[in-house]
């Protein structure tokens, strides 16, 4: 095998190499998490998080604005206190809601943002004051159960 | 109490000794290799041919693999999937399986028995006829005009053969599942580029590539210097780096996907 | 100093508790051919390690070109060896270059003279093993004798002060043995090298060498010029020369007494 030959494949070799590193990071996968500085933190807190992981997008108005950074337990309230990291592009207004929704029936839960009017907006550390739990399909279904056989005798206002 | 500990390690018997000196022989072989690295970037000829005999020589076994496993990924998930109702996460699940666990595993696997058994044998050789001795005596060192441009060689066509694995597999994966099957090829790859994350799946696999690399060639290139200069000894040789190969890159698999579990 | 290339004094080699060489006391000097005879294991190529300073010697001292080869760094090593040049048993020519790049590696390796000059010297050599012809072939492609060859001229390469010769003669057909031989004489006079031979071919080395040195059990046994050899007495020599099947180096390896072991015969 002459030297310029095995230099030539060895060059086409790492070329195509290279290339299907690109094909997997341009094509195949998104690169998320911006660096840190571009994005700032929120808090929100929860009743129910539901089955929320970690790294579950956070949208607005379906566009994907950030992702959640960490999920605790906030032991003097025991509500679900999650930090969501968002696009330093994107800024809510004070008076925005977070809830959790799920994408589909049976789909990943992610939370949305829906912003409000306030001329303030929402800074590094803030919270979110409005929030709106997980829905539970166990609890749903339970309570619509409940609230049919309580029905059936006589018309009882839920709860 | 050194020497006590040295004669309980050799009561508890001789194959157990003899992996220890070895494991610790292997260690000092690649302290040895990287010492005489800087040596080697000044001649980029001699990476060039290692990486051509490790590296180019494999393409062909490696993105021909990875077709086929693309493909058998497409039709086994597609069978499940539907089941859900989910057929169209069908890219989702190929580029996972492929760009996570496959890509760099079954990819290391394979570069072990074309590439790593090649070096080992290639080395072997050159120790049982002497080639070895014959660079000493020219007063070049060994380690450095052979053994590192073949281990660094091997290095650095692992995690870009593993790539092409990856990659030839997707392809295979959308040739089953939009050309065969009929999905949509457009929620075929938008759906796997918003569950694919560059960082956390493509970044991750390419990193246990990079480790399973560094481990397939060491092995290959001690074992081709380890090897008793006979012809039996260089084929079992052959034999050990494939087996040892294939073991530690499951055993650094399960390791490495701990670390990198982030489950909640 | 005298103008003595390698010389053993007193030298002891074992590995692992097994002595290999005991109190070996030898000298080779500048455009001396030297050979060094003995059964299989009996320590010759011990001793050839022993002058390449791939080996040290436990007791007595080994110097070579007035370098005593103990307690070298990598670089006084390098420097050491340098100085010789190798033939192994069967070339150990590096497979994956050509003939060529096999005689210009050591010119490569270790000189810094331009890719011209490094052309030139390497034809130079091949012309004298008598393989310019052959300088684009593969290994492979040649036979035993002519690899050998092209190893000769890749030894030489670096005009060494000091040459060494693992079994020069093993496994050649009598035209290549003779040719080896021959050249193995003419680069030693023309050289003016101190050469060391390891063989066990009696005939070509009685006819071809200054002096001989005979090898047994890692003991040296017998010297002597040829001629002094040929009229030799000692036992081991008659036996080795003659190349007969029984005589100090027995035949049977000890062992109980046949009848006795075959449960035959009186107790």
């Amino acid at each position: 095998m002459k030297r310029g030959l095995i230099d030539f494949w060895v060059g086409l070799f790492v070329l195509v190499g290279l290339a299907a590193i690109l094909f997997l990071a341009l094509r195949v996968s998104t690169v998320s998490g911006q660096p840190a500085g571009s994005s700032y933190t929120i808090t929100a807190t929860f009743d129910n998080i539901g089955g929320l992981k970690v790294r579950a997008p956070v949208k607005s108005a379906g566009v994907l604005v950030g992702r959640v950074d960490s999920i605790d337990l906030d032991t003097e309230r025991y509500l679900a206190k999650v930090t969501l990291s968002i696009n330093q592009r994107y800024r809510f207004s004070r008076d925005s809601s977070a809830e959790i929704l799920t994408s589909g029936l049976l789909g990943e839960q992610y939370i949305g943002i829906t912003s409000g009017a306030d001329d303030k907006m929402l800074q590094d550390g803030d919270a979110f004051k409005i929030t709106s739990s997980a829905i539970i399909l166990e609890q749903l279904i339970s309570r619509f159960l409940f609230s049919k056989a309580a029905g059936d005798h006589e018309a009882t206002p839920e709860k | 109490m050194a020497e006590w500990f040295y004669r309980f390690c050799q009561n508890l018997g001789h194959p157990l000794n003899t992996r220890l000196i070895k494991l610790g022989f292997a260690c000092r072989f690649l302290l040895a290799i990287l010492r005489h690295t800087p040596g080697i970037l000044r001649r980029p000829r001699l990476l060039a041919r290692e990486i051509w005999f490790a590296g180019v020589l494999s393409v062909l076994i490696i993105s021909v693999s990875g077709l086929f496993v693309g493909m058998v990924l497409a039709l086994q998930g597609y069978d499940t999937l539907q089941r859900f109702g989910a057929s169209s996460s069908l890219g989702i699940l190929v580029a996972l399986s492929l760009v996570r666990e496959l890509g760099p595993v079954v990819g290391a696997l394979l570069f072990a028995s074309r590439a790593g058994s090649a070096i080992t044998a290639e080395v072997g050789l050159m120790k049982a006829t002497e080639q070895l001795s014959a660079m000493e005596m020219m007063a070049v060192n060994p380690i450095a005009r052979v053994i590192a441009p073949r281990f660094w060689g091997a290095f650095i066509s692992m995690p870009l053969l593993a790539a092409m694995f990856s990659a030839t597999g997707i392809l295979g994966g959308y040739l089953i599942g939009v050309e065969l099957l009929g999905l949509d090829a457009g929620s075929f790859w938008s759906q796997m580029q918003s569950a694919v994350d560059f960082r956390q799946d493509v970044l991750n696999g390419l990193i246990k590539s990079v480790f399973f690399g560094t481990a397939i060639a060491l092995i290959a290139v001690f074992e081709g210097y380890d090897a008793p200069p006979t012809a039996e000894g260089i084929s079992t040789a052959t034999t050990r780096t494939v087996v040892t190969s294939a073991l530690v890159t499951l055993i650094l698999d399960f390791i490495l996907t701990a670390f990198m579990f982030r489950g909640v | 100093m005298t103008d003595a290339l390698v010389e053993f004094t007193a030298a002891s080699f074992s590995y692992d508790d097994t002595p290999l060489l005991k109190n070996i006391s030898m000298q080779v000097r500048r455009g001396q051919l030297v050979a060094i005879m003995g059964g299989s294991g009996s320590g010759k190529t011990t001793l050839l390690r022993l002058i390449g300073a791939q080996l040290q010697p436990d007791e007595g001292t080994v110097s070579v070109a007035g370098i005593d080869t103990r307690n070298l760094d990598e670089a006084g090593l390098y420097n050491l060896r340098s100085k010789i040049g190798m033939l192994f048993q069967f070339g150990a020519l590096f497979t994956d270059l050509n003939v060529f790049d096999n005689v210009a590696f050591p010119l490569r390796e270790r000189s810094r003279l331009p890719e011209s000059m490094i052309r030139d010297l390497v034809l130079l050599k091949l012309q004298a093993v008598g393989l310019r012809g052959a300088a684009q072939l593969m290994p492979q492609e040649l036979s035993g004798g002519m690899a050998r060859r092209v190893a000769l001229a890749r030894a030489i390469a670096l005009d060494p002060a000091i040459m060494l010769y693992d079994e020069p003669f093993t496994g050649l057909d009598p035209i290549s043995l003779a040719t080896i031989g021959k050249l193995i004489r003419e680069l030693n006079d023309a050289l003016g090298t101190a050469s060391v031979i390891v063989t066990h071919d009696v005939q070509e080395s009685l006819q071809l060498v200054d002096y001989i040195y005979f090898l047994a059990d890692g003991v040296i046994v017998s010297a002597g010029t040829p001629d002094e050899i040929r009229a030799s007495t000692h036992p081991f020599v008659q036996q080795f020369i003659h190349g007969r099947a029984d005589g100090p180096v027995a035949f049977h390896k000890p062992a109980p007494p046949y009848l006795a072991q075959l449960g035959i015969g009186v107790q």
